[in-house]
């Protein structure tokens, strides 16, 4: 995973709540072996017309915010379905960040785990983040470290786990880490109740 | 000493392996279920790092989401589900994980599987690439959903760093109506706490009207708790878990099971332990439920109407509302009992479990499906299947106009080739209604197995408690 330290660019505003990761990435598109495109797919059912033809006043195909970096977006986002194809769409699309007002659990552990940031912001901040990123021409400047997020007249600190803000900005290999525990490990498993099943 | 405490700390204490502060807590993983859409690409990941799988023998892989559900003699005509299936089959070869393949009997959605074969137990740690593995918390195991990455991670260490949840508590005391089940008990807390209501906590469901479910209405109702965003759900071992558990394929034997009965009638929570939320719901007050909107919180009674955005104060709620009916094709004040269908699914690790096809089928029982609605029966595993068939239920169910279907998890989440079509408005068993789930502009109403068998017959939405059983 690269380090995440700081974010600096465009926002893009998708003011909706509870935007399931049914809607970041439909089902027809998680039949792929491989770890990398997803991008094109990103909201599909939202940005692309039956008839396969881009809907052109979603967010995602206007041309003012093709180089977005950071998603605004309402509470509850990534709720649903655990697919991590929805953090790997949204990162293959170019979203370094996805700042709402909260976040659905196993979506949240999905994005750290690859190095998106997730930012959770009260209500009234994220609205205002939604203003501001009306106009495509302002910028948007996060810092990890210093934990902080500034947008025109926006300028607020974010709470983050340590533990999730370390592995971030050292870009962690958390199965690594877990595996420099390997005698805590075999210890367990030497105690563990006898009756648990195997399947085999 | 340790003080009071609840099921969920007693299975999550049980399974630390490594605790430092700072840090999460590292937890020790009983049982990795796999399938073939949420694993590849961990799989390739540990390949390319050269790391192996440490526990095949805790690993179960099941074939499900994009198997066909008719035709399977002819292969799978899908190029990119048979080739994600054939590189599950080499992955699991290759890491001696036991797989059970599609014409295998035992097969089956993978939360249906689990529980049949025996490798459910209660005080387990369970995890899945895939949301709806709280059903396992059925038995009082603490079972959730985790991303590929975390997959990956289970694979090559049989462990998972954990921030440890908050504990909340749905109480449900009294005797259920005629016509409840546990699906509407569900719908009712989703609709109580809303569809993040449970974000960051592992809900225990308690009261006597759980204790008072069988374990297949006690897996439908951990299954949908992620449905309120909760991380995991779980209700309390009794004797009815341990007789669903007893003699199953993977269930201890002789001194084995005293040893397992012993230590599972420990894990109820103590009297005097305490929860970070209570919540409280009336049985009584409950009746067969249907969803309207586009989450599985945007619920009705079957006896309400469909509600207007003016109804909401909240910005977002008005205008989640608003595009809900659009894409709904709904009308507000339609009363439920209105709302005309197209199709019927009765299926998913929701409702796909004999006891489902059971209720189904007593609605069903010398009727027929109506004038122009095209119903469908898909059984959660193989198992299901053969026991249906023994007790005659698919007889009911073809006589009535039902398709009989082989096992997976099909228009649950039309990944298969059973698909709504735009603007087809289906009753569906399953536990999701998102915009497109069962198919791009597909409506999808969710009730449980004797509300979907009702509507099929007249066709349109009926409260099942005035139906006339023979």
């Amino acid at each position: 995973m690269r380090p995440v330290t700081t974010i600096e660019g465009q926002m893009a505003p998708l003011p909706r709540a509870n935007v399931d990761t049914d809607q970041i990435i439909p089902k027809q598109f998680l039949k792929r072996v491989e770890r990398s495109g997803f991008g094109p797919f990103l909201f599909y059912d939202w940005a692309v017309d039956p008839e396969g033809e881009l809907i052109e006043d979603f967010v995602t195909n206007r041309p003012e915010y093709v180089s977005a970096v950071v998603l605004v977006s309402g509470p509850n986002f990534g709720s649903g379905s655990s697919r991590e194809h929805a953090p790997w769409s949204l990162e293959d699309w170019g979203f370094k960040a996805i700042i709402a007002p909260s976040f659905a659990d196993i979506f949240l552990n999905n994005c750290y785990k690859i190095g998106l940031l997730a930012i959770v912001l009260d209500t009234a901040t994220v609205d205002r983040l939604t203003e501001i990123a009306q106009d495509p021409q302002n910028r948007i400047a996060i810092n990890l470290e210093n934990q902080t997020v500034i947008a025109g007249d926006v300028s607020v600190s974010f709470d983050i786990d340590p533990f999730v803000k370390h592995c971030l900005l050292n870009g962690l290999d958390t199965i690594a880490l877990t595996m420099q525990h390997e005698d805590d490990i075999a210890t367990y498993e030497g105690g563990r109740l006898t009756h648990r099943p195997t399947v085999c | 000493m340790t003080g009071a405490r609840t099921l969920f700390e007693k299975v999550w204490d049980d399974h630390v392996v490594r605790r430092v502060d700072g840090e999460p807590d590292l937890l020790y993983i009983d049982l990795h279920l796999v399938h073939e859409v949420t694993s590849p690409q961990a799989f390739e990941a540990l390949r390319m790092s050269g790391r192996g799988v440490r526990r095949p023998d805790l690993t179960l892989a099941t074939i499900d989401h994009g198997v066909p559900t008719i035709g399977r003699e002819f292969g799978i005509q899908d190029p990119l589900s048979k080739k994600q299936i054939e590189t599950l089959i080499t992955n699991c070869n290759d890491s001696t994980i036991t797989l059970l393949d599609i014409d295998d009997p035992r097969s089956g959605i993978v939360h249906v599987v689990g529980p049949e074969q025996g490798v459910t137990q209660p005080g387990m740690t369970i995890v899945c690439g895939d949301s709806h593995t709280s059903t396992h918390g059925a038995f009082g195991a603490l079972a959730f959903g985790i991303g590929t990455s975390e997959v990956e991670h289970v694979l090559a260490t049989q462990t998972l760093p954990q921030a440890k949840p908050k504990s909340m508590a749905v109480t449900v005391d009294g005797d259920l109506p005629t016509g409840v089940t546990a699906k509407d008990i569900i719908l009712a807390i989703i609709a109580e706490i809303g569809v993040d209501g449970g974000v960051g906590y592992v809900i225990e469901y308690r009261g006597s009207a759980i204790e008072a479910l069988s374990m297949e209405g006690r897996m439908t109702i951990c299954n949908m708790s992620i449905e309120a965003g909760a991380r995991a759900g779980l209700i309390g071992p009794d004797h009815k878990t341990y007789a669903y558990v007893k003699d199953r394929p993977r269930a201890p034997r002789g001194a084995a099971w005293d040893e397992a009965v012993a230590y599972w009638s420990t894990l109820p929570t103590d009297p005097a332990a305490t929860f970070d939320r209570e919540v409280t719901i009336d049985p009584a007050t409950l009746v067969p439920y249907v969803s309207w909107g586009t989450n599985p919180a945007q619920t009705l009674p079957v006896t309400g109407s469909v509600p207007s955005p003016d109804d909401f104060e909240n910005a977002l709620d008005k205008d989640s509302t608003r595009r809900a009916l659009e894409y709904m094709g709904l009308t507000a004040g339609t009363p439920i009992t209105e709302i005309v269908i197209d199709r019927v699914f009765l299926g998913s690790c929701t409702n796909g479990r004999i006891e489902d096809l059971r209720a189904a089928a007593a609605v069903l029982k010398g009727h027929t499906v109506a004038d122009g609605v095209h119903a469908m029966v898909v059984p959660g595993s193989g198992l299901v299947k053969l026991q249906a068939e023994e007790e005659g239920l698919d007889t009911i169910f073809l006589d009535a106009g039902f398709e009989w279907r082989d096992a997976g998890c099909s228009m649950c989440l039309a990944m298969n080739p059973d698909v709504l079509s735009p603007g087809e408005r289906c009753a569906s068993t399953s536990n999701r209604n998102f915009e497109g789930r069962q198919g791009r502009d597909g409506r999808t109403h969710l009730v449980s197995p004797a509300m979907a068998a009702a509507a099929a017959v007249k066709g349109h939405f009926v409260n099942v408690a005035q139906w006339d059983l023979k």
